[in-house]
């Protein structure tokens, strides 16, 4: 994986420093809250419920045993000893104190970790698939693209003050792990022609204004890449809405002025940028890539795994995922028990998932945007071992992609934005489905709750999803169905009126009754939904 | 009545007013009338809390209570971790606040 080299860690420990220097300003009183609000906010804390909150930002989610070992430091000193991944591969801590903040941006810095990009109107961390390097399905490792887009959208001058946040997400296969047509710009990298390139999506996202990216150019060169990029986000920057914070995404531009006419503006930009020698050198180029190369990786490596333990077994079959070396595999660990906390992992686990990213898949882990941790390189031979491991921590359930491993946020819990609470509902969905056979029956599940119609909680993507609202000061939870963040993307479409929370667990268990006494051959819910409509569902919930 | 909330600036803990400082519990809480407003901008001017404003809450036996579920979970702590509250030990402390 990538390392910092001596500008990166310069920019770096110089903003941990800048920081310092302004905190220490605010409790003096020489700056007021509202000079000082975009300050942290560019450093990534915020001010939540409870406390302020800050955000470390990890880099399309990739971190090595050191970085992990750090924010189980960070959360054990300075919060209070857990933390929260979250849905843009990052992690939260809750219980920050303002004048422990400079302390810890200073220590996440000996590490190549800050929380830069992680708020405000600037291009954010870039997001992309956690099996990259690692999948089977795979043209080329996308975090090669990711690093470059890093390090060309940090503190980039243009781009700083954007309208609105900007999403970015790069992934290297046809199956999208990464929500990729979700985001501002989603850039898929294929061959064509054996030239490597960039399939350009503009116009995605989630929020009150749910919308599909558009095909925006069906190859880009990576010669041009960076060039054309530059130019999409030039002329968002020149016309993007600023006048009303709901209508400055650049989905609303591209809606407002059509995919068509927003192509002729970048086609006729990307013309002027190209002639400004943005794209890097070959050297720059090949310097990023080589940290990418393949770990070495056993050649012979034994493909066979003794099942007898039923327990292990069915993990393996659940949790682990085809990798592109014979004789290895990539394990998600998923942080999703049964009436858990989604995406909250302590100390100790976040220790433990560090070792044996260390000892087991080359000093490497991902963080998922289903906020679940990978292992991406582990020798199948390695497997069982790991598996104990996670076991005796609580960190195996047999749940990816089933009806349990739900991805919420905070709500109201925690986020000062949200209207009702995320938490609570998973928990109890979790231990309405707790039996692990009937999960298995029901089978490929993504159920997403939000807490607020920010959708941090990805509802509008989910096979089911839930929407917390504030109805006269009381907790109420809209049901969609039929969304997908995936390859097959789809935006969820609301049943009718919302529930209570007893209330929705109960109506997503007559979901998935209607869906399995409705399902054919191999269907997923997905699947089913999308033959038969909204109506069967509707008749249970409403009839 | 109407009580007086914010943040204290160095920590971020939730604290309310007291009539004559502030405290991270509810309890403490005094009726601030129609005079949040001028109490929060003298307050905030002298850096002892941090983005102050004025909440609707209803006096109980057992101390006022914020009207709105946001400001009752943010008096009390999270629901979802008893541990994360202010009163840890008691597994009955957030009876009210659903």
């Amino acid at each position: 994986m990538y390392k910092y080299d001596q500008y990166d860690q310069q920019i770096v420990d110089t903003r941990v420093e800048e920081f310092r220097d302004q905190v220490k300003r605010r409790l003096a009183g020489q700056i007021t809250e509202d000079q000082f609000k975009p300050l942290r906010l560019m450093n990534g804390l915020y001010l939540q419920l409870h406390a302020y909150m800050l955000r470390v930002a990890i880099p399309y989610g990739t971190l090595d045993s050191r970085q992990m070992r750090m924010l189980a430091h960070i959360a054990r000193k300075y919060d209070r000893d857990y933390g929260h991944f979250t849905t843009r591969q990052n992690l939260q801590f809750n219980w920050i104190k303002l004048e422990d903040a400079p302390d810890i941006l200073a220590e996440l810095a000996t590490v190549e970790m800050h929380a830069i990009q992680t708020s405000g109107n600037c291009i954010r961390n870039i997001s992309s698939d956690q099996y990259a390097g690692a999948a089977a399905d795979e043209v080329t490792d996308p975090r090669v693209w990711a690093e470059l887009l890093r390090q060309w959208s940090t503190f980039h001058p243009e781009f700083t003050y954007l309208p609105r946040k900007f999403k970015i997400a790069v992934i290297g296969a046809d199956e999208d792990r990464a929500a990729m047509r979700l985001h501002d710009i989603g850039i898929q990298m294929v061959r064509r022609d054996g030239e490597l390139g960039g399939k350009i999506f503009v116009g995605g996202g989630m929020g009150r204004t749910p919308m599909i990216s558009h095909e925006i150019r069906d190859f880009v060169g990576s010669d041009d890449l960076l060039s054309y990029l530059e130019a999409c986000l030039r002329v968002y920057n020149r016309y993007g809405r600023r006048d009303n914070i709901y209508k400055a995404r650049i989905k609303i531009l591209l809606h407002e002025i059509g995919p068509d006419e927003y192509r002729r503006q970048v086609e006729e930009e990307f013309v002027a940028v190209k002639a400004l020698g943005l794209d890097p050198p070959k050297a720059e180029f090949d310097r990023i890539t080589a940290f990418f190369a393949d770990p070495g990786f056993e050649p012979e490596a034994p493909e066979a795994i003794d099942r007898s333990d039923p327990d292990f077994a069915l993990w393996v079959d659940q949790n682990t995922a085809a990798h592109k070396q014979p004789g290895y595999a990539i394990v998600t660990i998923s942080l999703k028990p049964t009436g858990g906390i989604p995406g909250d992992a302590t100390s100790a686990q976040i220790d433990l998932m560090a070792d044996l990213g260390e000892r087991y898949s080359f000093d490497e882990l991902r963080v998922t945007h289903a906020q679940n941790i990978v292992l991406p390189h582990v020798r199948k031979a390695d497997l069982y071992t790991i598996w104990q491991q996670l076991d005796a921590a609580g960190l195996a359930p047999a749940n990816l992609d089933l009806i349990s491993d739900i991805i919420a946020c905070p709500g109201l819990d925690y986020c000062s934005l949200a209207n009702a609470r995320s938490i609570p509902l998973a928990q109890k969905i979790t231990e309405r489905f707790a039996d692990p056979a009937r999960q298995r029956d029901i089978g490929e599940l993504k159920l997403k709750i939000s807490g607020c119609i920010n959708a941090c909680g990805h509802h509008h993507a989910g096979h089911i999803g839930i929407l917390g609202v504030d109805k006269k000061g009381v907790e109420n939870y809209q049901l969609s169905l039929g969304g997908s963040g995936a390859e097959d993307v789809s935006l969820a479409k609301i049943t009718g009126p919302g529930f209570d929370e007893d209330g929705v667990v109960d109506a997503v268990e007559k979901v998935t009754e209607v869906y399995l006494a409705q399902r054919e051959g191999g269907e997923r819910f997905l699947d089913t939904y999308r033959r038969i409509g909204m109506e069967p569902f509707k008749e249970a919930l409403y009839g | 009545m109407r009580v007086l909330t914010g943040n204290d600036l160095p920590t971020g803990d939730v604290v309310w007013w007291t009539g004559s400082g502030w405290s991270r519990h509810i309890e403490d809480a005094c009726d601030v009338a129609d005079q949040g407003e001028s109490i929060a901008h003298a307050e905030q001017g002298a850096r002892r809390v941090n983005v102050p404003y004025v909440i609707d809450a209803t006096l109980t036996a057992d101390g006022p209570r914020p009207a709105h579920i946001k400001d009752r979970i943010r008096a009390l702590g999270p629901t979802v971790r008893a541990d994360l509250t202010l009163k840890p030990a008691d597994p009955n402390a957030g009876s009210w606040v659903i």
